[in-house]
């Protein structure tokens, strides 16, 4: 979501030298820029775009779980997984009423979300095609979006790390239930550890390109990084993430799909393969193999809601009618 | 009947990126007196640099009669605590 959230953004700026240091001079002095401070406007827009397709990324997100909630195995699988989908909607409610705080509406952010305009995490744009999958998603994309939202904790934009904190507190448990699943997969029969290694296979890939494109290639990096928006490069909490990862999966005894993953003694850290940068940018814009259905289904919710949203409003005009009539 | 000052709802900052918090009330005939009057009751020892003020009138609050069935379901679902889940120590901090 998060690394994601940036593309497309927009952090030119037009204002006077002279302005644009006084606030780089606040952010340096990791002052907290609130929503009625003055801002460049390209600081404002670069927030909007990455706090609403961060907001959409939690809404759309929901779906590819939502549809094994119902075939969960146990009551216990069922009402994990039902709240973190729950959580999911809430934390895409903090995000939308964070970026709202910089003069963006909840309607425009929707339809943007609905023409294509704006974009979501491109890990959502993959099928969940077996129950291991819940596993994984808890264990790997959730770990990898932690890795991401920790430093947002500290983002110069008030209300969004304040969400942030919130989101991260809340989502603590969305990991440890994956992992869970997946030990329970992992130790069971043939066939489960074999159905938990696919899912392993499908996901690891996918996992790593939620961090965004390489820093060589991360266009809204520099600025971002300067505004402290963000606080590490792509590179470096997809290093983190991996540096973590390696270790739960040979614990779990399955393989990770990269036969030049490897220790690397004098950086520290585990070396991987090439990734497919190519399948990377097809995804994003709304060629992976779920992203059809993914819209479909978030444009059949807003349709479908549509009755709702105008009955609250004309039965609130007749209360307050009422109210008007009886003073 | 006497004319009553409205009461308004005073929300202090404390710096920049913390919330507003509630920090009591305050009588004033409108949006303008009362932030001056906040500022003047609430703010003389650094306590903030930004105050937010809602009439007390348009605040609407949950029922204490209804506390129980607002917030009691939460307590048996211990699921969406990360201590649910046992996670072994050898694979890390999670």
């Amino acid at each position: 979501m998060y690394s994601q959230g940036l593309i497309g953004a927009d952090g030119r700026s037009t204002e006077s030298a002279e302005f644009l240091a006084r606030f780089q001079a606040r952010i340096d002095a990791e002052d907290k820029i609130e929503p009625n401070d003055a801002m460049p406007e390209g600081y404002r827009r670069t927030l909007i775009r990455q706090i609403g397709q961060h907001a959409h990324s939690e809404i759309v997100g929901m779906l590819p779980e939502g549809n094994w909630i119902t075939r969960a195995p146990s009551l216990r699988r069922k009402a994990a997984l039902l709240a973190k989908v729950q959580d999911e909607g809430g934390h895409g409610l903090y995000l939308y009423a964070a970026a709202e705080t910089l003069g963006v509406s909840r309607e425009e952010m929707t339809e943007e979300l609905l023409s294509g305009k704006a974009k979501y995490s491109s890990i959502f744009n993959y099928p969940t095609l077996s129950w291991a999958d819940m596993g994984i998603i808890g264990w790997l994309v959730d770990g990898a979006a932690i890795m991401n939202q920790i430093p947002l904790c500290r983002c110069s934009y008030g209300p969004y790390a304040r969400a942030m904190i919130r989101v991260c507190k809340e989502e603590s448990f969305h990991q440890r239930q994956g992992y869970e699943l997946c030990m329970a997969l992992a130790f069971g029969t043939p066939d489960q550890k074999a159905m938990v290694q696919d899912a392993l296979n499908r996901w690891w890939w996918p996992s790593l390109m939620m961090f965004g494109p390489h820093d060589a290639d991360s266009q809204h990096s520099d600025q971002s990084m300067a505004w402290k928006i963000k606080r590490f490069t792509n590179d470096e909490l997809r290093q983190k993430f991996i540096d973590a990862t390696v270790p739960q999966a040979e614990y779990l005894g399955l393989t990770l799909p990269d036969p030049d993953l490897k220790w690397n003694d004098a950086k520290g850290g585990y070396d991987h393969g090439p990734i497919d940068w190519s399948e990377f940018w097809r995804v994003v814009k709304g060629q992976g193999p779920m992203a059809r259905d993914r819209i479909k289904a978030r444009k059949k919710a807003w349709e479908d809601g549509a009755w709702v949203r105008e009955a609250a409003l004309a039965h609130a005009a007749k209360r307050a009618a009422r109210k008007i009539a009886a003073e | 009947m006497t004319q009553t000052t409205p009461l308004w709802e005073v929300f202090i900052r404390p710096r920049n990126g913390l919330a507003h918090k509630h920090a009591g009330s305050i009588h004033a005939a409108d949006e303008v007196l009362a932030l001056q009057a906040a500022r003047d009751v609430y703010t003389r020892r650094g306590e903030g640099n930004s105050i937010w003020v809602v009439r007390s009138a348009d605040i609407y609050a949950s029922d204490p009669d209804q506390t129980a069935e607002n917030f009691d379901p939460a307590a048996d679902k211990v699921y969406r605590h990360p201590t649910f889940y046992d996670i072994p120590d050898d694979v890390g901090h999670m």
